[in-house]
């Protein structure tokens, strides 16, 4: 059987993907391969993956155009940061304000922070998306968006619990896990690694689930989906919940990243980012979309060089200076709405059938195979 | 708080919802003809305090001639926006065109703040607004008194437009059925250009007013007006022109007797707006004056 056999091809790609992405992981963890801000770009890459996923599931498999994002992840980015901070160090970061007495007690270790942060992030968009996801396509856009920005204005303004525009700074770095036994240790690349592909997993199983086509059905067409007897306000408010619990996790994570929150890292152009990255990867495929995370978040840092003044055979270009970087971003933005509006893959997912497909297309000895293309 | 200071703070209500209004004129027209929330129209709004800068102060032009050249510049820049951005999506989803929108508004902010840097600029002085005026015991700036002034007398303007010129009349047709009016041999893209240009041009107006009444210009000066404007608009009924400008009013008096009585929670200004748009989109989300639309199947 051909298509036996292929698929056991396919099964042994898969391994040989998992497994090199796990050797390559190890050696830049352990700084044998690339530098400090390699990694860092690497860990953002995942973060970012994390969010947009969780967005894709919720504007592209749930047609539900959420411009939220920001503000769940502030709620995650929050929580861990308020609880994974040492007690001894509270009282020097809450200068201005001293922090609730009750909070600043209480001392919880990263990872059940950063999942009591998703699942509060998750409980805020079940309270936010009862009322608002009976609202359809710009008008929710906008509810949601308005509501990320009140999530940021109390987090301004509640300073007892996080400091105010000060934000609070020293939260501590994801902590390596040790296995003393065997004298090895995983760095926190390993974590943000595994959490990503963790929550890529749980994502692209749940949308392949009877709720996945749920999402679908509704997204097609919600009058449709109700008359065959799927409970739109219910998955709704599922894959909303789903998604800013995701949104959650991957803003903990960032909070630990960069060891400081702020309210106006959460501003809402943040949730642009995401959006970039979805319609770059393409609205409805988690495989563009974790592509695309990889593309935008490294494409940014390459851009920096744009940024810096450019002499070129002693000649001064006056037109590279600081944010020349954002505009040609936002043009990059432009030109992918107006011209590639399905993105790279549409609502495809990536499969070693369709990368096949493509190099026998782009391969000019073959005669152009009919379906094969990507 | 005494009764002058109460006077002063509602002049500052009025003021500030009629700058609110003239903002809001401009979402309400191109979301009744395109359903699309220009998420650009706030930074065409940051654009035009920045033509006025540039007019007045790097070419040295009196505020009469500036203020000309920047309607017609900022109104030169919504048509273009609208052409290139908007008018390639006409048949794409709406999620495409709003992504569009949201696109254009971020290519603004972030040009301006390459062009401009993000440091404030000082809006130049028009002394013809600026100069204090008092009634009595209540004193006020001189843009404070006109600003009402002017949006009332721009909001008849535009109602003239809709209601009695055949453009206006086209206008009616298109916000009501597009496919239609489009057999009835109305040349949509006229339509539409002609929408931007009256939202363009009060936006223009509306920044040299903000202009003088806030005395710095940024790159995001845009953002926070464009979203509570849109919100003005939804409040008002959208679509609807004096609707828009009712909930201008509505929005700006709101925010600022929150501020002068509730001082505690001056922090959230901001917020009220959306507090506002969440109240109204549950309770009647057609707004005050907006008409009722039924979903097709």
């Amino acid at each position: 059987m051909i298509t036996n056999k292929k698929n056991t091809l396919f099964r042994k790609l898969n391994i040989l993907t998992v497994i090199i992405a796990i050797i390559l992981l190890y050696l830049i963890d352990s700084d044998i391969v690339g530098n400090q801000y390699i990694k860092r770009i690497l860990n953002l890459c995942a973060i970012y993956t994390i969010v947009s996923v969780s967005m894709n599931l919720v504007n592209g498999f749930t047609g539900l155009f959420s411009l939220g994002q920001a503000g769940f992840m502030a709620i995650g980015a929050y929580t861990v940061a308020i609880f994974t901070v040492p007690v001894e160090l509270r009282e020097s970061i809450f200068y201005v304000v001293p922090q609730n007495p009750v909070l600043s007690q209480i001392q919880i270790p990263f990872f059940p922070a950063l999942l009591i942060g998703g699942l509060l992030a998750a409980l805020v968009a079940i309270l936010i998306g009862m009322p608002v996801l009976r609202l359809k396509s710009d008008y929710l856009a906008i509810a949601t968006l308005g509501f990320s920005e009140i999530i940021r204005i109390i987090f301004t303004n509640i300073k007892t619990i996080t400091n105010g525009a000060l934000g609070i700074n020293r939260i501590p770095a994801i902590p390596s896990l040790e296995l003393d036994n065997f004298n090895i240790s995983f760095g926190p690349m390993w974590s943000i690694f595994g959490i990503a592909a963790l929550s890529v997993l749980l994502i692209s199983l749940l949308v392949n689930s009877s709720y996945g086509r749920a999402f679908k059905a509704i997204r097609e067409d919600d009058i449709a989906a109700q008359a065959m007897g799927i409970s739109p306000f219910k998955h709704k408010v599922m894959s909303f919940a789903i998604g800013a619990f995701f949104a959650g996790i991957g803003g903990g994570l960032l909070a630990s990243l960069l060891g400081t929150v702020d309210p106006k890292q959460f501003y809402f152009t943040m949730t642009y980012n995401f959006l970039l990255i979805i319609v770059l990867g393409g609205m409805g495929s988690i495989s563009g979309t974790v592509i695309a995370s990889f593309i935008v978040t490294a494409g940014l840092e390459l851009l920096r060089f744009f940024d810096e003044p450019l002499t070129l055979f002693g000649v001064n270009i006056p037109i590279f200076r600081a944010g020349l970087r954002m505009v040609i971003y936002s043009i990059l933005l432009m030109v992918l709405v107006l011209f590639f509006r399905n993105g790279l893959l549409g609502q495809k997912e990536l499969s070693w059938n369709a990368i096949i497909g493509w190099f026998k297309n782009k391969m000019p000895s073959h005669k152009k195979s009919e379906g094969g293309a990507l | 708080m005494t009764f002058e200071i109460f006077l002063q703070q509602l002049a500052n209500g009025i003021s500030v919802g009629s700058l609110y209004a003239l903002i809001a004129i401009g979402y309400t027209m191109v979301y009744g003809i395109l359903r699309l929330i220009n998420f650009a129209h706030g930074d065409i709004f940051m654009m035009a305090a920045y033509f006025m800068i540039f007019s007045m102060v790097n070419f040295s032009l009196p505020w009469y001639v500036s203020t000309v050249i920047v309607i017609a510049a900022t109104i030169l820049l919504g048509v273009v926006i609208e052409k290139v951005a908007y008018k390639p999506l006409r048949d794409a989803s709406r999620m495409s065109i709003m992504i569009s929108a949201i696109g254009v508004s971020f290519l603004l902010q972030n040009l301006a703040t390459y062009l401009f840097t993000g440091v404030p600029k000082g809006f130049p002085d028009i002394p013809f607004l600026t100069k204090a005026i008092s009634f009595g015991n209540v004193s006020l700036s001189m843009v404070t008194v006109v600003t009402p002034i002017i949006t009332i007398i721009l909001l008849f303007v535009v109602l003239f437009i809709t209601n009695k010129t055949k453009i206006g009349m086209a206008m009616r047709a298109v916000s009501k059925d597009f496919e239609t009016a489009k057999l009835m041999g109305i040349n949509i893209n006229n339509v539409i250009s002609s929408t931007f240009v009256i939202g363009s041009g009060l936006a223009a107006i509306g920044a040299i007013l903000w202009g003088s009444k806030y005395a710095a210009v940024m790159p995001v000066m845009g953002v926070m007006p464009g979203l509570k404007c849109f919100i003005a608009a939804v409040l008002g009924g959208i679509g609807n022109t004096t609707g828009a400008v009712i909930g201008g009013f509505i929005l700006g008096m709101a925010e600022i007797m929150l501020v002068s009585f509730i001082p505690p929670l001056t922090g959230y200004r901001d917020a009220i707006a959306f507090v506002i748009l969440i109240i109204v989109l549950l309770i009647k989300p057609t707004g005050l004056l907006g008409e009722k639309v039924t979903d097709k199947v």
